[in-house]
């Protein structure tokens, strides 16, 4: 399966905070509302330039910080495909895997800001059309594979239900 | 081959033995969360299908992040929290105090335990040598469901902590150096295991600061082993059989790292990283408009009983704003007793009440545009008080208690009789 989009560039240590900031989840409870408010702080209506399927592509330590699951949510909920990193922090990777956000650890340190990706999930290869470069994605483990084949924890339990597949 | 202390938890609670880079399925002993989470717990509970719980003495929930209700979205939040623990018959604590907090004291939490909550700071409970995690709301709701949930069992990093600690110096200052050290992601999906001379001479609130923090280096859990300060501490909380677990002598660690405290000066984080440390001397001077004592890294009783001998008798700087929060009703209470809350007010300090208050963007105490605040709590990322135009920056509370005395950072040695 293959993904375009254009690639929104940060840099390292994306914090939970960056992502969605306690003032906004204090207020809200809607995670769809929350979502444009996503990296408010850093980037103000960054949300507007967001087209569906277009990549947010990180440094290290991408979504450091809290445990909460609203930070791969309203990532998702934006309209990001996939968050592309050199690094993630375990909490952000593992709630992204469960509920469906796709992560992919890669070097993106030649990735700069609106280049054109192409996403070969099978292969694992990213071509950026605009550079005319391509980089390759490191695998994950089999069994979180399997997860995000499913689309996220939800899904994955329905099709085993006590976590067969491990 | 010798066991981790987190392979030798993890084998327990997987029922056979398990190595360091395993997926194993454990068996959770008990969970916290909270109202702060989007989705709450509950939410993704009933959004996965739950509709029983799988042992409702060992699932604990805490109004604690917005409490009182700071917010409409609270008001309802706090609602359905008390609706679902009253349905389901598990533990609801409101006006207790953090989550953390209650777990810790209330012995919710013993040595060997495998627990998980919807916060990073889970990994606090370390400190009573428990394999403890922060999670999300979904994989919150598989544990509430089963009772079980997935884990990739991680490497250790063995962190020696040697030396005499100076005075002045406390454990948010070796916290705080030990990150620098190591940076935000030095502990990526790693345990950390804080041990050495110097750990064993630490009282439970001052080992929970360090295991609490260790998140911010990136691990997974922290801890420390036990020992009599840990039975000492639980004596009156559990009426529970006490099992504590060790690492085998001959375990193999990811990395060894030594550290010596005996010059250790008051650490700070600089704005806006955790890991952006820096010696006291290097940032002393620099002007602060406000000093927060709070949160689940920095409001427990040995905390105030360390701002409150500095700030006796004294009164903040004119102009600075002194904001204490205790962490739990019991740390409040024995804060009254002991006369430091009086302390507190004669100085020109505000008391807010147990909670989450004060540390991640609550309407309380919000700094204003380029506020200068220097806090005891765990974060400093831009915007993380509910202002991006304020800074912060991270402190033991002696140097927090130096500093609003004074308008400025100060080195709280200064003040040592």
């Amino acid at each position: 399966m293959i993904i375009e989009g254009k690639a929104h560039v940060f840099g390292d240590h994306i914090n939970t905070d960056y992502i969605i900031s306690a003032k906004v989840k204090n207020r809200l409870t809607d995670l769809d509302e929350m979502a444009k408010f996503l990296m408010e702080d850093i980037r103000p209506n960054f949300y507007s330039t967001i087209q569906p399927g277009d990549f947010i592509v990180g440094g290290i330590n991408f979504g450091c910080g809290s445990s909460r699951e609203a930070a791969p949510s309203v990532i998702k909920r934006a309209g990001i495909a996939a968050v592309i990193a050199k690094g993630f922090a375990r909490i952000f990777f593992r709630n992204a895997i469960n509920i469906g956000l796709l992560v992919l650890y890669a070097d993106t340190g030649n990735i700069d800001e609106y280049d054109q990706l192409k996403i070969n999930l099978d292969t694992g290869t990213i071509e950026n059309a605009t550079k005319q470069t391509s980089i390759s994605t490191q695998s994950v483990p089999p069994f979180i594979k399997n997860i995000v084949d499913e689309g996220g924890i939800k899904n994955y339990l329905k099709k085993f239900p006590n976590f067969e597949s491990m | 081959m010798g066991m981790t202390l987190v392979e030798k938890i993890l084998s327990n609670h997987v029922g056979r033995s398990v190595k360091q880079g395993e997926f194993v399925l454990a068996t959770i002993d008990a969970t916290m969360s909270h109202d702060a989470n989007r989705p709450l717990a509950i939410d993704a509970f009933y959004d996965m299908g739950g509709t029983t719980l799988f042992n409702p003495d060992r699932v604990v929930m805490a109004l604690e992040h917005n409490y009182p209700a700071l917010s409409d979205a609270h008001i309802v939040s706090h609602q359905k929290i008390r609706t679902f623990c009253k349905e389901q018959k598990c533990r609801l604590y409101e006006g207790e105090g953090i989550g953390h907090s209650i777990m810790m004291e209330k012995g919710h939490v013993l040595p060997g335990d495998l627990v998980v909550a919807t916060d990073s700071h889970t990994t606090t409970y370390g400190a009573v040598g428990a394999f403890a995690s922060g999670i999300g709301s979904t994989d919150m709701a598989v544990a509430l469901m089963t009772g079980k949930l997935w884990f990739l069992v991680p490497e250790t990093i063995k962190i020696n902590v040697m030396g005499t600690l100076p005075a002045g110096v406390s454990s948010k200052d070796i916290i705080l150096y030990v990150i620098h050290k190591m940076t935000a992601d030095g502990a990526t999906y790693k345990a950390v295991h804080f041990g050495g001379t110097a750990i064993g001479t630490l009282s439970m609130d001052a080992r929970m600061t360090m295991t609490n923090m260790a998140v911010e280096m990136g691990a997974k859990v922290a801890f420390i082993e036990p020992d009599d300060v840990t039975f000492d501490w639980l004596k009156n909380r559990t009426a529970k059989t006490i099992s504590p677990v060790y690492a085998d002598p001959d375990a193999v660690y990811a990395d060894l790292i030594d550290i010596d405290v005996s010059k250790l000066s008051p650490f700070i984080a600089k704005p806006h990283r955790v890991d952006n440390g820096a010696s006291i001397e290097d940032v002393e001077g620099t002007p602060i408009h406000q000093g927060n004592i709070v949160s689940c890294t920095g409001a427990r009783l040995d905390d105030l009983r360390i701002a409150a001998a500095i700030l006796k008798g004294k009164k903040i700087l004119e102009g600075q704003r002194l904001v204490i929060v205790p962490s739990s009703r019991e740390v409040f209470k024995a804060a009254l007793n002991e006369g430091l809350i009086s302390i507190f007010v004669e100085s020109g300090g505000i008391i807010g009440s147990p909670s989450c208050a004060g540390c991640s963007g609550q309407k309380f105490a919000t700094p204003g545009d380029g506020d200068v605040v220097i806090s005891t709590a765990n974060r400093n990322f831009l915007g993380r008080l509910g202002n991006s135009k304020a800074s912060i920056y991270l402190a033991s509370p002696a140097t927090v208690a130096a500093s609003v005395l004074n308008g400025k950072i100060t080195d709280p040695r200064r003040y040592l009789k």
